[in-house]
């Protein structure tokens, strides 16, 4: 089953096409990461998949529902930069006002969560930090119990100390439940060890749609003579080339190096940084049926 | 089936924990794999030893589950572990050490070489580049290091 399959979506704002033509397929039990430049499209995308926005173009299914019907509102939670919370309620106030939300609750999860971060106060939604708002939204997006959370930067206020307890307590959820998550991230050295399937989007289209796994086992970081970096695109396909005097530094998408080329496997930061450099580069589900 | 031991830790409890180094450029997983290795080699870790919980690396590395999923796969492949279903993963056998008089010998070979190397005004990094380039020869090179996991093996192998 996929948690998310669009196809030919498109989200324009007045002029603009913020999403267009988007195809993406995201299979279950991932956590995937979305990453592009700014104004590529995630938060639109997210939007959509959130059911707070309607698309101007095709369609979009989570979990095999349509975004925003009650179904996939039951199992799908997601916070975004803006923190969704009520800021004139007391913390307990919110809490038990979400719990009445809805039908899925797990009273537990969100109480001990709390309490062991020293939030479960009388004190107002709105006097708590930015970082302290993220970890309430968080908490009640995840007391839901949904099968699948939607994240867009919903990290980027915490201390590092708390955004590394948050992905761990996140990635247990995964591990747990068997939560799929699609998160949006600018931080890449953290994508590594917690995403199992790429995304990257460009210009409202999706660049790259596969596992992690496919994306590093079928790409090389090739180093050789700048000399012949010209030719070496007639022998794999060349992702990226960076020239400095005589060397060359190739990401390719080739599993044996081409004579000549010393090669090293990549990265995950050096293959997302190679894509967003070369938006016209596409990684698309094709490769995936070889999982 | 393993026994009572003697000097049994905790239920549950590894003797071991992992952690992370981001500078290598060495995936995640292999990481792991690498430490329990160490660990072996330096009687960290015993027969019968626990290996970390996933959920335990999982909450304090953030780490994906699969990551360590695939770590501990590697593991069970080498024959060094094997998953206990409900329970958790445990150290079966630990891999032939090589010995220390051995291990001696062979280092004070290198040191010898090593020696010879600065006596040619080859310097650290140098050495570390020749040194590299020769394991990855004599480990297959190119191809085979796209197969980290044997590759890890065999330079491992090698090394010892």
């Amino acid at each position: 089953m996929n948690v998310i399959q669009t196809d030919g979506l498109g989200q324009r704002y007045r002029q603009t096409w913020a999403l267009r033509d988007c195809r993406l397929t995201v299979p279950a039990g991932h956590v995937a990461a979305l990453v592009g430049h700014n104004g590529a499209g995630k938060t639109t995308l997210l939007r959509i998949l959130a059911g707070v926005v309607t698309p101007t173009a095709g369609t979009a299914t989570v979990l095999g529902y349509t975004p925003g019907s009650q179904q996939a509102r039951d199992a799908v939670s997601a916070v975004d930069q803006t923190v969704p919370l009520y800021r004139h309620l007391r913390v307990r106030d919110q809490v038990a006002a979400a719990r009445e939300l809805n039908d899925q609750w797990d009273t537990d999860l969100a109480v001990q969560r709390l309490s062991s971060l020293n939030l479960m106060t009388s004190g107002k939604v709105g006097k708590l930090s930015g970082g302290q708002q993220a970890q309430l939204a968080l908490t009640l997006a995840l007391a839901r119990r949904p099968r699948l959370l939607l994240l867009d930067e919903p990290l980027a206020s915490l201390d590092p100390l708390a955004r590394q307890e948050v992905l761990g307590w996140l990635m247990t959820c995964v591990a747990e439940d068997g939560l799929s998550v699609v998160f949006s991230s600018h931080v890449i050295t953290e994508l590594e060890r917690v995403a199992t399937y790429l995304v990257v989007l460009s210009q409202g289209q999706v660049q790259v749609a596969a596992t992690v796994d496919s994306l590093l086992d079928s790409h090389l970081a090739l180093t050789g003579p700048a000399a012949d970096a010209g030719q070496l695109a007639g022998q794999v396909p060349v992702i990226t080339a960076q020239r400095t005097g005589r060397q060359a530094q190739v990401l390719a998408r080739t599993d044996t190096a081409p004579p000549g080329w010393a090669a090293r496997p990549v990265t995950m930061e050096e293959l997302v940084l190679g894509y967003l450099r070369e938006p016209a580069a596409r990684v698309l589900p094709p490769l995936e049926a070889a999982r | 089936m393993v026994t009572d031991k003697p000097d049994k830790i905790e239920d549950g409890v590894s003797p071991i924990a992992f952690y992370l180094d981001r500078g290598l450029g060495v995936p995640t997983y292999l990481q792991f794999v690498h430490q329990v290795d160490y660990a072996l080699r330096l009687g960290f870790l015993r027969a019968g030893d626990q290996l970390p919980r996933i959920k335990d690396v999982t909450r304090s590395l953030a780490v994906n589950p699969d990551t360590v999923m695939k770590a501990y796969r590697e593991l069970e492949l080498r024959g060094i572990a094997a998953g206990r279903p409900g329970v958790g993963t445990f150290i079966t056998q630990a891999p032939a050490v090589v010995g220390l008089k051995q291990m001696a010998a062979l280092q004070k070979k290198l040191t010898t070489w090593l020696a010879e190397a600065a006596e040619n005004g080859v310097d650290e990094l140098g050495m570390k580049a020749l040194f590299t380039a020769a394991l990855r020869d004599f480990s297959g090179g190119g191809a085979a290091s796209r197969l980290p996991g044997r590759a890890g093996a065999r330079r491992e192998g090698g090394a010892a």
